[in-house]
């Protein structure tokens, strides 16, 4: 393992929602603080930086990771997604971010994007991902506004959806 | 319409008859953003370059002496801008205003003595938090410890330990009142049925912290703040006194998203003044973000709560007269607004029911723990804890159904609006009717088949009822029933809530509201924008709603803010009052244009029109311009239609009478609630198996979020009956400090529940809505504590319900270990560290021996070691960093060696202390030689530890103590030449512990 000496500055270079990021920080900079504070990329929030809350939840190489439970410079050369990832550049919202409006599924919102990140990455890894899986991924977040159900729900319909056995803008026409 | 795709725009159809968007689930205004990652969070909003950041070093003592504190390495630190102790606050600052009268002060930073573990002590504002941090870890601060006050009964007894010595006994407040005529009641009551409960501490922890960024100017003397401050607005008055400067000096302002508050972000008003006086000590503007151990910590929660509630019963299970006696723990210091907990209920301590003759006495105390605020429910919970659990035990001993002894008892249904014993004037509702629609829409009957079916098979089974009175827009004047009556006419009277909205036209005919609500989530601006698209005939994507709140340019009152579930009944009232007036002149304006009278005028699908004839119309918007561009156009007498701002304030909330009657809040829900738990037999974790809770919240404006507000609140009130606590130890020492120790409720834990509803609009309010937004936090805790009384048949009950305490409940307390056998094992939550272990290393037991006393092999070997100094042969002094968890800190060592039998076995005492905590141990060390050279090192410790490395659990101080240790032998062998024989053994079995806790195992 290469040893980085604490007090300098090193090169990071990752890829972060498609875009290379060619950029220097501490070895103790937290991937939470460079998305947000170095980058810009503020959708992605701090709960409890202990790794419980799940608020902080990200895409690593196609993997949910804690955000703050990992160092900038450990994402060297990966493929990093956030939440800002998820609607289209025109701001359309993708197919889960649709079904969570639908259902009412956040409230204040700051626990969404980790909770999003996490069933977007089941999701990708399981297209034919089951209730109890679904379930099995939220018990991995922590929302203290909506109660959960109305989560499950969302994310059941997106789920059905994902396998076509619905058509949203069918049913929205 | 772009903003509400998929929307059904009914009302652009333009027709009148158009459904109203008020009572209709649209989809929020807000989410777009929310759920792309565009949302604006105070930590998402960027700073004026310059901006310093701030860390607070905080006090491992529940209470101590401050004996001295030395900042001078911190602020010789890299970054570091300034170092501030209470000293430095003390002289920037007033002490913050007490709820009741009383000569205490009451500082955000401890001055000269510290009162609860986790109270700031020193701060550092920095280039950035990390350098913040940095060097509050170079602050030595050290304190002289005190006896610390943790129980609020004993808090009372003479030779107890005084927190204040304005608060004789720990007492800030000790009133009685007496309503109706109690005495002679209980005196010839034939039956006398009483209950003792303690409420734990507990805290609906929004997942977004507290947040400040502050700056002053010097010129003009005056402050600027953003903070996620919630409300109420009456604490800008409190801030504005503690900061020295008129209120039109301190600019408050609220960034556009909050992630939650439940009352909690009441309680950053503290840290506001902190840091509004490290930007003027500074001169540059200062930001803070607390993290979750200082929010778990040392924000607020509910109050802890000791009760004792009589009833005189009649025979049929009548109510005749109720003795509340209510000892509130607010905590170290009495912040405002408390002691508001306990009186916001004081208008409806008899809940739900018609119960005449009321005693009450009130003693409001102080413990060394963190100061309590708001939380969701406020004084809710607490109250029907009691209330309800009486009337479970009621129904017990005279051998009736609860439903039929809580039925007995509800104020009957002609009776309103019905004036409470105490003085709640209960605007609205049908108790019985939502009662017996909860019984049959709920399936009250299947679910006795269902507990019946289930106790014949020998499973545990109980079904729990609880009966609500939901209080909302709280009056203002409500917290000054705490004082006499003749110190309230000296103080003056205090009353009423005033609500505020603006509603701006803009010069193409657009429409904006602006209100005072401070929302956190709940939604305001879409319901805003309904409310006001009703009055003008426009869709809700025409209405731009913007609910930050700037004292400096918006409209506001000592009621502002997000609290007492006052947006729906109140605020958005007044909005719909404010676009009311202007669409009257509108109308006025309309009707010159159209050649008809102002009456006649309607507005629907975008356009102003005569009622009579239709297709005489004209755009909103032209008549809406027409202010900005033809001013002259308008009919006399109009004035201007460009901006309306309206105030309400409920004529009902009037102030406390001499006779200390008070209508503590404007509306009051009615929620009815039942529930089947199942307790396993063996582990004894109670089970929700159906949950029913019918509420009646007057007109529903938004449907899904009043059903959210539900869902939220009864999650919430799960994890308060089965798993959440602030626990202290008996030192005072903080026990639940991360989410690992503070366990709030997943997915897993929150079964669905049958939401019902029942409409009996408030004839108070504007929309004769009513709050809906706490009821469940007050009513689902009591109604599965009492379906646990029901499933095991006990009487006592205490919240949470942990398995471990119905263990006791069921079984009765565990038997002492016999005589002889080893003490257990380190439990979770508990702070005592206690192990053993041995390794060998490759010299033999004279090396060794060397090895452990020789300073310089102890710093090679002791992982973070910066130094060990010997002072004596058998004295050593060292500096330590240990990293624990989220917890990494520099620890202070001094280690005294005693029995020394060279080179078989010394004894070690000792303790640490550092910015995280402190602790004090002895351990035992023998040496025994085996064959090749090879010394056996066996070795044993107890240690007692506190401060903030208690707050992070027993587990995984375990876990850590035994990594460390086994690391210091692994390194004694290292030093020694030879690898680590002691393969596997106690490093492996550690490091595989840690990595089971950071979610290896899932």
């Amino acid at each position: 393992m290469t040893r980085m000496a604490a007090e300098q500055r090193h090169r990071i270079r990752f890829t972060l929602n498609g875009e290379a990021v060619d950029r220097a920080c501490e070895p103790r900079m937290l991937l939470t603080d460079f998305l947000r504070h170095e980058i810009g990329a503020t959708g992605t929030h701090v709960g409890c930086e202990h790794g419980v809350c799940g608020a902080c939840t990200v895409n690593v190489d196609g993997r949910p990771a804690r955000a703050c439970l990992t160092l900038t410079l450990q994402v060297e050369g990966s493929e990093v997604r956030t939440v800002e990832s998820l609607a289209d550049r025109q701001g359309r919202l993708g197919l889960l971010q649709s079904a969570f409006r639908r259902h009412h599924a956040l409230q204040c919102g700051f626990c969404t994007p980790g909770i999003l990140m996490s069933l977007d990455a089941l999701f990708a890894r399981r297209a034919n991902a089951d209730e109890a899986e679904i379930r099995d991924v939220l018990t991995g977040h922590l929302c203290r506004c909506t109660g959960y159900a109305p989560i499950v729900r969302a994310a059941l319909e997106a789920a059905a959806e994902l396998r076509g056995e619905t058509n949203r803008e069918a049913v929205d026409a | 319409m772009g903003e509400f795709p998929g929307m059904n725009v009914n009302a652009a159809a333009g027709a009148s008859t158009a459904k109203p968007w008020v009572g209709q689930s649209i989809p929020r205004v807000e989410d777009p953003a929310l759920l792309s990652g565009r949302g604006r969070f105070i930590d998402d909003i960027g700073v004026r370059p310059g901006t310093l950041h701030a860390a607070i070093l905080r006090s491992p003592h529940a209470h101590a002496t401050i004996v001295a504190i030395d900042t001078a390495a911190a602020k010789q630190a890299r970054g570091v801008a300034a170092v501030l102790t209470g000293e430095d606050i003390k002289a920037l600052t007033a002490s913050l205003v007490v709820g009741v009268k009383a000569p205490v002060e009451c500082w955000p930073i401890a001055v000269g003595r510290v009162r609860y573990a986790g109270e700031p002590v020193a701060m550092v504002v920095a280039e950035s938090r990390y350098l913040a941090e940095d060097a509050i870890d170079l602050i030595d601060a050290q304190y002289e410890a005190l006896p610390a006050v943790i129980d609020p009964v004993r808090a009372m007894d003479p030779g107890a330990a005084l927190l204040h010595n304005g608060f004789p006994r720990n007492t800030a407040s000790d009133r009685s009142f007496k309503y109706g005529d109690p005495e002679p009641i209980f005196a010839d009551a034939k039956r006398t049925i009483a209950i003792t409960i303690r409420y734990p501490r507990n805290s609906c922890t929004p997942i977004e912290t507290y947040g400040v960024i502050a700056e002053y100017d010097p010129g003009e003397q005056a402050y600027d703040v953003l903070a996620n401050f919630q409300g109420p607005f009456s604490i800008h008055a409190v801030l504005s006194r503690a900061l020295k400067v008129p209120g039109n000096r301190l600019r408050l302002r609220t960034p556009p998203d909050s992630g939650g508050s439940f009352g909690v972000k009441q309680g950053v008003f503290p840290y506001i003044v902190l840091m509004a006086a490290a930007a003027r000590a500074t001169g540059r503007p200062v930001k803070w973000i607390e993290d979750r151990l200082e929010h778990l910590t040392a924000s607020v929660s509910a109050t802890n709560r000791v009760t004792t509630l009589r009833a005189a019963v009649a025979d049929d299970g009548k109510v005749l007269a109720l003795d509340w006696d209510q000892v509130e723990d607010c905590g170290a210091h009495l912040r405002a607004p408390e002691p508001a907990t306990l009186y916001r209920m004081h208008g409806n301590l008899t809940g739900a029911y018609d119960i005449r003759h009321v005693a009450v006495r009130n003693r409001v105390v102080v413990t060394n723990k963190t100061p309590t605020g708001l939380n969701r429910g406020f004084g809710g919970p607490q109250v029907y804890f009691a209330l309800e659990r009486l009337m479970q035990r009621i129904a017990v001993e005279l051998k009736r159904d609860p439903v039929e002894i809580i039925s007995r008892n509800l104020v009957p249904a002609d009776a309103f609006p019905y004036r409470t014993a105490t003085g709640a004037l209960l605007d609205s509702g049908n108790y019985q009717q939502a009662l017996a629609r909860a019984v049959s829409e709920g399936g009250l009957e299947a679910l006795n088949a269902r507990r019946d079916q289930a106790r014949a098979e020998g499973r545990i089974y109980g079904i729990g009822f609880t009966a609500v009175v939901e209080p909302s827009v709280s009056n203002m004047g409500y917290i000054t029933t705490v004082l006499t009556a003749a110190e309230r006419r000296k103080a003056g009277p205090k009353n009423g809530a005033q609500a505020t909205a603006t509603i701006t036209i803009d010069p193409l005919g657009g429409v904006s509201v602006q209100v005072a609500s401070v929302p956190q989530g709940q939604g305001h601006r879409t319901v805003l924008a309904q409310v006001v698209a009703d009055v003008l005939g426009l869709t809700p994507a025409d209405i731009r709603v913007n609910a930050e709140l700037d004292t400096a340019k918006d409209a506001w009152s000592i009621a502002s803010g997000n609290y007492a579930s006052r947006f729906a009944p109140a605020v958005a009232g007044t909005a719909k009052i404010a676009a009311e007036r202007l669409a009257g002149r509108l109308a006025r304006a309309a009707a010159a244009g159209l050649n008809t009278e102002s009456d006649d005028i309607a507005f629907a699908g975008g356009f102003v029109f005569s009622k009579r004839n239709p297709d005489n119309k004209s755009p909103f918007s032209r008549i809406a311009a027409l202010s900005h561009w033809s001013p002259g156009a308008l009919p006399e007498g109009i004035g201007q239609t460009i901006r309306e701002t309206a105030f309400w304030t409920p004529p009902e909330l009037t102030p406390p009478d001499d006779q200390d009657h008070v209508n503590s809040s404007l509306c009051y829900g009615f929620i009815f609630d039942f529930c089947g738990v199942e307790i396993d037999r063996v582990t004894l974790q109670p089970r929700i198996d159906h949950y029913v809770t019918m509420h009646d919240c007057g007109t529903i404006l938004h449907p899904a979020m009043v059903d959210g507000q539900v869902r939220g609140g009864y999650a919430q009130a799960i994890g308060a009956a089965l798993y959440e606590e602030y626990a202290y130890a008996p030192d005072g020492s903080f026990l639940s400090g991360t989410f690992a120790d503070y366990l709030l409720p997943t997915v897993a834990e929150v079964p669905e529940p049958l939401i019902l509803h029942m409409q009996t609009p408030s004839p108070f309010t504007p929309l004769g809505s009513k709050g809906v937004g706490e009821g469940n936090c007050m009513s689902t805790p009591v109604c599965i504590a009492n379906a646990v009384a029901d499933a095991l048949g006990v009487a006592d009950i205490e919240l949470p319900l942990l398995p471990a305490r119905l263990a006791e409940a069921v079984r009765g307390a565990e038997m002492a270990a016999p005589s002889g056998t080893k003490a257990p094992e380190t439990r979770h939550g508990d702070r005592r560290l206690s192990g053993e272990g041995s390794a060998k290393v490759a010299a033999s037991p004279q090396q060794v021996w060397a090895m452990l006393l020789d300073p310089t092999t102890l710093a090679a070997v002791i992982p973070g070691c910066h130094s060990v100094k010997k002072l004596s042969h058998t004295d050593f002094t060292a500096i330590v960093t240990i990293g624990i968890g989220p917890v990494k800190g520099r620890y202070r060592a001094r280690i005294v060696l005693s029995d020394l039998d060279k080179p078989a076995g010394v004894t070690l005492a000792g303790n640490v202390d550092g910015a995280l905590g402190f602790g004090s141990g002895k351990g035992r060390i023998t040496l025994a030689p085996e064959t090749d050279g090879v010394t056996a090192v066996h070795y044993r410790y107890d240690a007692e530890i506190g401060g903030k490395i208690a707050s992070i659990g027993g587990r995984l101080l375990d876990g850590a103590a035994r990594l460390i240790i086994g690391q210091v032998f692994a390194g004694l062998a290292r030093q020694a030449g030879g690898d680590t024989p002691a393969k596997g053994g106690v490093i492996a079995s550690a490091l595989s512990k840690l990595r089971s806790l950071f979610g290896g195992g899932r």
